[in-house]
């Protein structure tokens, strides 16, 4: 019963570094508590949102996906060149941009799970090939100039919500559903805590990693469709750094950089944390570059803090 | 899980020296409790120099979980550890190595790439100046080989010496930094029989220079052959002390499951229906194999013997489809198959139990359910979406007929003991509904009560459900005792067959032992 109850708290940990980390920001700054300010830490946090289901599946197999924020980036710049310079309908813009993040994030799965390249290497590279070609498409220079419905995804609002929280609402529970409902969820965490040992009770593992990596291509396809609609202007370094944030997002909600354990209730606390540390720290004028060191510190320790614990599980 | 660990340790004081000379290492009244569970009841035992004690127990009998307190890997919650005089209440890896105790576990702490004396000297090279004084490691190595009677060349690289001499080198490595006590568990679980017995040879030199030896491990043959006294735990707690001459083995089994077993081996039924070849293998090569021919019968259990490296687990994975056929027919039902992937072979009815159950068998991190229902989700689904309801009932279903023995069907299967991973494995082919199960060592590590049940459970498949058993076992018994029928292979090729009147152990092993140059007749 006992062990029962810590194993409750220890669970739900990162929900009071949360709350913890938001009343210290309340009573540090009165801004923060604003409800506008509020409202604009969630705007904010919907992209990273959004990008940290894909990413949570990519890290549940044990893998690993650089090549976010270049997504975001080639949708940024390819949406916005459609719509701007092929003066292609707005719907099918987006569709075709998700469509080849989507295919972007297949050909991530297929030299990781087909050709056998370490995740790491095979993403990193998927980046800069894709950061370059997105500067190729447009020279360089802005896009901009959509018509003005494109605006309503990123700065639009359902009665008081920004409509990209209710998108990032929607993909946590689409994202949640898949996880628990439907058995790629159950292969995911099979594949992630011993592949060799699901392939051989029938999981086809290829055919699940191009799955993964096609999701997180997905997702960070729609957060760049987000950001390119908030910003109102496709810029050819939108999406740089992205794959960082997310990836801490995600690790300080507790899935496991070993593969097989984790779960979005504890994703939406590190996506939020994230939110609020950026907005906090914003807030208290501290600078950009001091911000980048603490980020650097809450990764290496929310991973520090995850082996850990896998250590002293084997004990 | 193990609780914090208290940095310091506690030394409460010296004692005289009246008991001390006899006994070098003595556990008294060691108790651990985990949330929920108590490991270690009260448990004492105690070691002489020159003395062989054997520590025997099921698995989760609490065998480890003591030797471990030794260690200061586990820190009990009361008792003391009293080595040659001194009062403990807790080890640390420190205090440990400098009172004398050394523990050999399964896996060895070794680096591949680095030659043999720098793997004895790991962590304490011997220098000249800020220099590795490779020479002098070599030569020490040397030395330390010759007092222990084995031939191994200091310069060799690790990882090309077998499980055996990496062993070895264990050995050595614990007697250089001055071991008096050794602790070894299960050291022979690894090893081939010839491996075991120049291993044996060591740790009786070991005795005879008056090192303290406990010894774990659940062959009671190698027990009678090696112990002086045997100590018994069952469920954590101490259950007796034997001298091992005055001890008979149905006396520790008795004593280890605290109930009798009649027979090692469970009759069955006769089942065969020799009219239905359920599996037919023609010509099959690859994966090391050549020419294997092979019939199996509907409701028959085939036994493939053979020693280690003889081939039946890769043709196992051949039949499975995680390794590919080269050339030959797999014919399954009368149906010529060549399975891809484990995923066709499970839809055609083929199961396999592997050999290592927690890599390539369990998952751990998973729930019991999620196990049981693994290769069979896309059918309870609709549209990819689990029917949770049908989810749980098949495992429901299977934990009780197979009685899996677990408070939750959400446990996660690494928290359950050997025997009933085993059945969680079982359950998930009997829910997948294979009709043919290829059993590779499904004892191994298992305890003689649970190994009992696996048996029952192997023959209820074949009598109850219809179910077809191919058995690869290294233990001569078990592979008698079990098939109906047996093949041996020797080298990738079949080497002979016996009907089940003419099992004979010295026939088996003799067909095991040919080779190529003499093909059987």
């Amino acid at each position: 019963m006992k062990s029962k109850v810590i194993y409750q708290i220890k669970d739900k940990a990162i929900w009071v570094v949360f709350v913890a980390l938001f009343i210290g920001f309340s009573i540090a700054n009165k801004r923060f508590l604003d409800p506008h300010n509020l409202i604009t830490v969630l705007r904010q946090v919907s992209m990273y949102g959004i990008a940290s289901i894909g990413m949570t599946f990519v890290i549940l197999i044990a893998g690993i996906d650089l090549s976010t924020g270049s997504i975001i980036t080639i949708v940024n710049i390819v949406c916005a060149y459609l719509m701007v310079h092929l003066e292609m309908n707005m719907g099918a813009a987006v569709v075709l941009s998700l469509v080849l993040a989507t295919i972007i994030g297949l050909v991530n799965g297929a030299m990781v799970s087909s050709i056998g390249i370490p995740a790491l290497i095979a993403t990193f590279a998927t980046q800069i090939v894709v950061e370059g070609a997105a500067y190729l498409l447009c020279g360089g220079t802005p896009v901009f100039g959509f018509d003005e419905r494109f605006k309503v995804i990123g700065q639009g609002y359902l009665g008081p919500i920004p409509i990209p929280v209710i998108i990032m609402i929607a993909c946590f529970a689409l994202g949640s559903f898949i996880l628990n409902k439907t058995y790629f969820g159950r292969y995911f965490y099979a594949v992630g805590g011993n592949e060799e040992a699901a392939r051989l009770s029938g999981i086809r593992v290829r055919r699940v990693k191009y799955m993964v990596y096609a999701l997180s291509g997905f997702f960070a396809g729609l957060a760049g469709i987000v950001l390119l609609s908030r910003t109102n202007s496709g810029q050819p370094t939108a999406g740089r750094g992205y794959e960082f944030d997310v990836i801490t997002c995600v690790v300080l909600g507790g899935v496991s950089v070993s593969g097989g354990y984790g779960k979005f209730s504890n994703v939406i606390a590190g996506v939020m944390i994230i939110g609020i540390l950026g907005n906090g720290m914003v807030l208290m004028n501290i600078s950009s570059y001091t911000q980048m060191i603490v980020k650097g510190f809450i990764l290496a320790a929310a991973v520090g803090f995850d082996c850990l614990q896998k250590k002293r599980q084997v004990t | 899980m193990e609780a914090k660990q208290p940095l310091c340790f506690h030394k409460i004081k010296m004692r005289g020296k009246s008991m001390s000379e006899e006994y070098v290492l003595e556990l008294q009244h060691i108790r651990k409790e985990y949330p929920g569970v108590i490991a270690l009841k009260d448990v004492s035992l105690s070691v002489k120099r020159g003395e062989i004690l054997a520590l025997i127990g099921e698995n989760g009998a609490g065998k480890s979980t003591l030797i471990k307190t030794c260690s200061g890997a586990v820190i009990p919650t009361s008792g003391k550890i009293v080595v040659n005089g001194k009062e403990f209440s807790s080890m640390t890896p420190q205090l440990a190595q400098e009172n004398g105790i050394a523990i050999i576990y399964q896996e060895f702490n070794n680096v591949a790439e680095l030659s043999v004396a720098e793997n004895l000297f790991l962590g304490r090279p011997i220098r000249r100046g800020i220099l590795v004084d490779k020479a002098a490691m070599e030569r020490e190595a040397e030395k330390a080989f010759q007092q222990l009677n084995i031939k191994i060349n200091p310069k060799t690289p690790m990882k090309n010496l077998t499980v055996g001499y990496q062993q070895m080198v264990e050995i050595a490595k614990a007697i250089e930094q001055d071991a008096k006590i050794l602790i070894m568990d299960e050291p022979s679980a690894p090893l081939t029989s010839a491996e075991v017995e120049s291993m044996f040879a060591v740790v009786n030199l070991l005795r005879k220079k008056g090192v303290a030896i406990i010894y774990i491990s659940h062959r009671l043959e190698e027990i009678f052959r090696l112990s002086d006294r045997i100590v018994v735990l069952r469920d954590g707690e101490y259950i007796k002390t034997l001298t091992t001459p005055e001890s008979t083995v149905d006396e520790l089994i008795h004593l280890m499951v605290g109930r009798e077993l009649t027979e090692s081996y469970p009759a069955r039924k006769e089942c065969i229906q020799y009219d239905e070849v359920i599996l037919e293998l023609k010509n099959v090569c690859g994966n090391g194999n050549q020419d294997i021919n092979l019939s199996v019968h509907k409701g028959e259990i085939l036994g493939l013997g053979g020693l280690i490296g003889a081939g039946r687990t890769e043709l196992a994975q051949m039949i499975f489809g995680s390794v590919q056929k080269e050339s030959g027919q797999i014919l399954f039902k009368g149906k010529e198959v060549s399975p891809k992937d484990p995923r066709q072979a499970i839809d055609m009815g083929i199961a396999l139990v592997p050999e290592d159950r927690k890599r390539h068998g369990a998952m751990l991190g998973i729930s019991i359910k999620n196990n049981i229902n693994m290769p069979i989700y896309p059918k309870i689904s609709k549209l990819s979406v689990i029917r949770s309801k049908q989810e749980m009932e098949t495992s429901q279903k299977y934990k009780n007929e197979l009685d899996i023995r677990t408070p939750s069907l959400h446990q996660l299967v690494k928290n359950l003991s050997g025997g009933n991973q085993q059945k969680v494995i079982l359950a998930r082919w009997l829910a997948a509904n294979s009709e043919l199960v290829i059993f590779d060592e499904p004892t191994r590590g298992i305890d003689v009560g649970a190994k009992y049940e696996i048996y029952k459970l192997m023959n209820d498949l074949v009598e109850n459900h219809g179910k077809t058993i191919l058995l690869i076992s290294s233990e001569m018994e078990e592979l008698m005792g079990m098939s109906d029928r047996i093949v041996v292979l020797a080298e990738g090729r079949i080497t002979g067959e016996l009907k089940k009147e003419a099992f004979n152990p010295d026939t088996i092993m003799a067909y095991a032992s040919l080779s190529k140059e003499e093909p059987s007749a």
